[in-house]
């Protein structure tokens, strides 16, 4: 299957089939955020035996319509003593980190708004946007919370990020390249040629299946701790710090942090599904894939790994900050490291 | 070593066990009631709001007086020997006052269940109604007497005729004693 963008091919290269690129994934984002908010609000309930929100729409399926315009609505404070400038740029720098990533995100063999040949380093790149902007809203906040949130964030980023960044570096070895149409396309065939069960390869693959599953679980700790979430919320815990970086964020600039927020974690779920699950290729090999199939597997491949994160957080207690370098830099690195070599090695044999 | 590798485990391990709890309370049956179109059945005998019966209330202000917010508030009037209607009680017996007034503040009541452990016909009992908020205060004021206000004016009329009768008659009784006999009937 060849991989282009349909939009380049309707319309032609151009301005315009560029700005369309770019505006498909802020449509989708829009309408993902909805849906995860209310997702969050649902399954949340469900596991605690209620039922969520019922009063609005049939099911209260319109309720983070609700919330949106009740964000909208709501008066915006700028602390006395706090940085303006920064202050006011912080949950823009937030949502361009989150949005950026969406650039190089293949959600069909035909459509991945911008074709880089360095899909997996940009989102990782871009994808620290969010912690300067937690430092960046958490400083100019002049508040304590603030500041203790955005130190913590900064310092849970130095532990994550190497595990994570070992994952994806195995990824790139697996798959020869670090552009994320290549990767999606070095997995194409049923579900066992994914890189979750080894990827494509004769069944003598079958011994390097428990690192690459030990792989996309470390990558889906690291996940968790990215998008700043329950058992990882340390930077906005908040038992302990009021709201963390965002306490003193209101209205419309709140509502950038928590849109960032989810959009991170659907970036994220991509990275996960793309490296691990295959990206837009269907389960079953040529049954059911196409062009128009890919965006169907995509998008659900990727919310099943937002549901998973919704899941874990409704499901586990916050763990503490020495708790959560413990566990990046004695834990997820040694694995992380021993996988890495392990596959590299049946890179280099097979 | 080895114990690094079995707390790891634990971790991992503890983590799946608390996914199966959660993901089996997902599709466990919810506990919520959706208030106003459902409703937990609520006792027959629950303490809530008080309800009086004014055809079995003699006006014996036991309740008012037991009261420990003074939320009752009751008047009478004597049943005069001249009344024409020949009131009786819920029990067949002959009214002695008329209950003109008997109002409950429930802004006030306490729910202590006092006044209907005192009524001696048990005119007054708690109810299951608990939804009579009110947007003022007076509007949490019941009027429980069963009579009208033409009525109430024409009993105080009665008694008052009654009662002028009967002084002019104790005053005549020094005079001439023969005549408290025929007025008292």
């Amino acid at each position: 299957m060849e991989t282009f963008n349909f939009l380049d091919k309707i319309i032609g290269e151009s301005i315009l089939s560029a700005v369309l690129s770019a505006l498909l994934p802020l449509i989708f984002l829009i309408v993902y955020a909805l849906i995860a908010i209310l997702g969050e609000l649902k399954i949340s309930a469900w596991i605690q035996e209620r039922l969520g929100p019922m009063r609005t729409g049939p099911y209260g399926i319109l309720q983070p319509i609700a919330e949106v315009v009740k964000l909208l609505q709501k008066e915006d404070i700028v602390p006395t003593n706090a940085n303006r400038l920064l202050f006011n740029l912080a949950p823009f720098v937030m949502f361009t980190g989150a949005f950026a990533g969406f650039a190089v995100i293949p959600f069909s063999p035909a459509f991945a708004p911008a074709h880089i040949n360095l899909g997996l380093y940009y989102i990782f790149a871009v994808g620290a946007f969010a912690v300067i902007g937690i430092v960046m809203g958490g400083w100019a906040s002049n508040n304590k919370y603030s500041l203790l949130g955005a130190m913590r964030s900064a310092s849970q980023m130095i532990s994550y990020e190497i595990p994570g960044a070992l994952v994806v570096l195995t990824a790139a070895v697996l798959a020869n390249s670090l552009d994320l149409q290549e990767i999606s396309l070095a997995q194409s065939g049923p579900f066992w040629n994914w890189f979750l069960f080894g990827g494509p390869g004769p069944w003598t693959k079958i011994w390097v299946i428990p690192f690459t599953l030990l792989l996309s679980l470390i990558f889906m700790i690291t996940s968790l701790a990215e998008t700043n979430r329950t058992p990882f919320d340390i930077p906005e815990g908040e038992s302990e710090l009021v709201g963390g970086y965002h306490t003193e964020y209101s209205g419309m600039k709140f509502a950038m942090f928590f849109f960032a927020e989810y959009a991170n974690m659907f970036i994220v779920a991509s990275v996960l599904t793309i490296v691990f699950l295959g990206g837009w290729n269907s389960p079953f090999g040529e049954f059911m894939s196409g062009y128009f199939w890919g965006v169907f597997w995509f998008t659900s491949k990727a919310m099943f790994i937002v549901f998973l994160q919704i899941w874990l957080r409704w499901t586990l207690p916050r763990v503490r900050v020495d708790q959560l370098m413990f566990l990046g830099w004695k834990v997820l690195l040694p694995f992380a490291l021993v996988c890495f070599i392990v596959l590299s090695l049946y890179r280099i044999l097979y | 070593m080895i114990d690094y590798f079995k707390s790891v485990w634990a971790w991992f391990h503890t983590i799946l066990i608390g996914m199966k709890i959660t993901f089996t309370h997902l599709f466990s049956k919810k506990v919520t009631i959706q208030y106003p179109n459902e409703r937990y059945p609520i006792p027959h005998n629950a303490k809530n709001r008080l309800q009086l019966y004014p055809d079995l209330c003699n006006g014996c202000m036991q309740c008012a007086r037991v009261c420990p917010v003074q939320c009752i508030d009751v008047e009478t009037i004597r049943v005069v020997p001249t009344d024409p209607d020949k009131p009786v009680m819920g029990d067949g017996t002959q009214r002695k006052l008329w209950v003109s007034v008997y109002d409950i503040d429930f802004a006030k009541c306490c729910f202590c269940g006092l006044c209907t452990t005192v009524c001696p016909t048990e005119a007054i009992k708690h109810t299951t109604d608990f939804e009579y908020s009110s947007y003022t205060r007076e509007g949490l004021i019941y009027h429980f007497s069963a009579m009208s206000s033409e009525q109430v004016e024409q009993k105080k009329k009665l008694f008052e005729e009654w009662s002028a009768k009967e002084k002019a008659a104790k005053a005549g009784k020094v005079a001439e004693p023969s005549s408290v006999e025929k007025g008292e009937n």
